[in-house]
């Protein structure tokens, strides 16, 4: 039993993680129709994000301190960050310590930028090209990214540490009445569950609950009579672009602690939350949640030693395998709407 | 001549020229010039135009022909390259079973793979093949280890059973691949003045499978079989109304292109028998679209103009280090040298991806053709023809250019 929690907590983060991606991407894919292969570079920019942030934050002046010295005997070299002269060391000090948090607030505007960007700068002249067109200058547009963000920031991962109170694990299982010591969780995991499950839940009360989001779903259903009514539903999907940006980006700057970020971990999640799209159903948001969290409890699970031993490299294989059985028998994915992106 | 026309025959033969001077044409700068670091005329990389070529021209059968967009071919590959060094660890050191057994088991493979794919089309097909190419990968690297050797790749080794020949050469080394005892890494050099030709035996047994491979494409395209598939590219629904099944034949072309990728793989491990499993990873499929689509897709010649120039700027950019830039613009004023440098580092050198990246993005916007669609609209630049004249070469030049 305890067992069985454990590996549905483990897969619960993952399965966050491509959640949020893969409903970026059906977002995309339903207002727009574009496949968009650069969402994966989308999702690390916005880990890039904290990286950037924290590097800010650290800015430091020296100072020389003339009542300490160091090995040597001179004078020691103190570095204080702007952040602690300007606020004091207490909220300064804090400020660096949350930063990750903090890149929240930094990374959506940057992520709406980047967003708004590349809609009006690129994927606007692909709408009438066929599919594979624009999967290709998507690719591209993702090397594109990817490269700049290794020129900058080097090939190696960088480490960007949570809160201090959020580092460490709790015991789960003590706090559901079970025996102490059987389920142990890391507390950033259990945060990033909690922020995936507000970001999805926003944007789906979003899209139901308001006018603009009652437009666009009337434009992913049928975009031609909407245009038709006089309603300019191209500017309403540029928005929808860059909010799926920003979920990838959000979905990004969490994971930073989890992972560190280097420049590649884009094109990793890539391929898998595309797997997930296509499982959830193309164009539909929640199969993309629900396959999103599935998937990664499922893969979870395949890492059991118990089922490992069992059929070697499952572990590996398992997402790849499923899409594959789901694709030739359900071909809709386990929600899809009919009509979407058939064949 | 050799069931060509006209047109194919003059390509077909600028072809066999060019690959056969390639140790001459690739290395126009003298040994000792500064500009000797342009020279591409070195067995390994040349070995590798052509290699890459093959995998390239394969790719396009299916991708150019049928419009199906594979993100996994490089799984084939990696399936021929295993297979290859198998058959040389296991039966001789001559290139030629290996190669054949690479393109039978890539045939084979891709049979598989193809036979689950192509029940979807579009987006689909791309992701089928991508969670194929992928979890070969994976496994590869975990559980298969005891016939792929995992991470460290799979070696010959001085032990190895290799019933026709010896496992070790008298003075205890790994016996070298040959072609009937031609050694592959045989040549000679022929020294002229100040240059220096390389004539090496396995880049021209590699030249001589390209051609043969590009003859054999060349064939498939203007064959009905050709035809069947271009009219899956521009109209399938219309090709099932009228009662043809087009299934058997993209499987045909999927499965051709696979055994060219396989044939690619053989090759490679031919001239240098190892096999790793990064080969099969994605993003080496994602580099063969690159090179279709950025020579041309659909075209004969193009993605062998793709592999070959993303092959040597590969090898000539990542060459280039700011040492270098510096020497190079060493004539402008010293402030604008260094900006003019520190521009120009991003791009070159390590960097040369982002040059890749936006190169690639360029050419699928604005030219969807690629370089061969380039060549195309430069020359029409040149030979403006008189109003009356224009309508008839239009007429005449449509077939030709749906190629």
């Amino acid at each position: 039993m305890d067992a069985i929690i454990l590996q549905v907590l483990n897969g619960l983060d993952k399965g966050s993680a491509y959640a949020l991606i893969a409903l970026g991407l059906t977002l995309i894919f339903g207002t727009l129709g574009v496949v968009n292969f650069a969402h994966g570079a989308l999702f690390m920019l916005g880990a890039f994000c904290a990286v950037t942030l924290n590097a800010i934050l650290r800015l430091s002046t020296e100072t020389i301190d003339p009542s300490r010295t160091d090995f040597l005997g001179n004078p020691l070299k103190v570095k204080t960050p702007y952040v602690e002269n300007w606020f004091g060391p207490e909220i300064g000090g804090a400020m660096i310590e949350w930063s990750v948090p903090l890149a929240i607030v930094f990374a959506i505007p940057v992520m709406v930028a980047v967003g708004i960007a590349t809609e009006r700068g690129l994927i606007k002249y692909f709408y009438k090209r066929p599919h594979a067109d624009q999967i290709l200058v998507t690719f591209g547009l993702a090397i594109v990214l990817q490269e700049i963000i290794k020129y900058f920031f080097g090939a190696n991962p960088i480490p960007t540490p949570a809160p201090d109170a959020f580092i460490g694990s709790f015991d789960f299982g003590a706090l559901v009445g079970m025996e102490a010591g059987t389920i142990i969780y890391p507390y950033w995991r259990l945060v990033y569950f909690a922020f995936a499950a507000i970001v999805i839940g926003a944007v789906f009360a979003f899209l139901q609950y308001t006018t603009f989001g009652m437009v666009v779903r009337a434009g992913m259903a049928d975009r031609e009579t909407v245009g038709l009514l006089g309603i300019n539903i191209d500017k309403r999907f540029t928005i929808m672009f860059a909010i799926a940006a920003c979920v990838a980006g959000l979905a990004g700057v969490m994971y930073a602690p989890i992972n560190s970020p280097n420049y590649h971990m884009g094109m990793d999640f890539l391929v898998l939350s595309f797997v997930v799209v296509v499982v959830g159903g193309m164009g539909s948001l929640p199969g993309a949640v629900a396959a999103g969290f599935l998937l990664g409890i499922l893969e979870s699970f395949a890492s059991m030693s118990q089922v490992v031993n069992l059929l070697p490299g499952i572990n590996q294989i398992i997402i790849y395998l499923v899409a594959i059985i789901i694709l030739l028998t359900r071909p809709r994915g386990l929600l899809g709407r009919k009509g979407v992106m058939e064949g | 001549m050799l069931g060509l026309n006209n047109k194919d025959l003059m390509l077909f033969a600028i072809v066999i020229a060019i690959t056969l001077l390639a140790p001459v044409i690739l290395n126009p700068f003298p040994v000792e010039s500064d500009l000797a670091q342009f020279n591409a005329g070195y067995p390994d990389l040349m070995q590798r135009f052509v290699i890459f070529g093959i995998f390239a021209i394969g790719f396009n059968i299916l991708f150019g022909l049928t419009g199906y967009l594979s993100f996994g071919h490089a799984a084939f590959l990696g399936v021929g390259s295993y297979a290859g060094v198998w058959m040389m660890k296991l039966l001789t050191m001559n290139v030629v079973p290996a190669i054949i057994v690479s393109v039978i088991f890539a045939g084979l493979f891709s049979l598989l793979v193809g036979f689950i794919s192509l029940r979807r089309s579009g987006i689909y097909f791309s992701i089928l093949t991508l969670a194929f190419a992928q979890m070969s990968f994976s496994l590869a690297y975990s559980v298969l280890t005891p016939i792929t050797n995992g991470e460290t790749g799979l070696q010959l080794s001085l032990n190895d059973p290799r019933i026709l020949g010896v496992s070790q050469t008298a003075d205890g080394s790994i016996p070298m691949t040959n072609f009937f005892g031609i050694a592959m890494r045989d040549g000679f050099e022929l020294s002229m003045g100040g240059w220096l030709f390389t004539f090496n035996a396995g880049y021209y047994l590699c030249a001589a499978v390209m051609l043969i491979a590009f003859y054999v494409s060349i064939r498939i395209f203007r064959s009905p079989f050709g035809v069947m598939l271009k009219a899956v590219k521009s109209n399938q629904q219309r090709m099932l109304y009228t009662g043809l099944n087009s299934r058997p034949y993209t499987l045909a072309a999927f499965v051709i292109s696979g055994m060219y990728a396989g044939l690619a793989g053989g090759l490679m491990v031919a001239m240098d028998p190892l096999a790793g499993a990064e080969r099969m990873q994605w993003t080496a499929s994602g580099e063969v679209v690159l090179m279709t689509i950025l020579g041309g897709t659909g075209t004969l010649i193009g993605p062998v103009l793709g592999s070959g120039l993303i092959k040597y700027l590969e090898n000539i950019f990542s060459k280039i280090n700011d040492n270098i830039l510096h020497q190079w613009f060493s004539f402008l004023p010293d402030g604008l040298e260094d900006f003019v440098v520190a521009i120009v580092y991003p791009f070159i050198g390590k960097g040369w991806h982002l040059t890749l990246g936006i190169v690639f993005m360029l050419v699928v916007i604005f030219l969807p053709g690629g370089i061969v669609e380039g060549g195309q609209r430069i020359g029409r630049l040149f030979r403006r023809k008189p109003p009356e004249d224009r309508n008839n070469t239009t007429t005449a030049a449509a077939p030709s250019a749906a190629e």
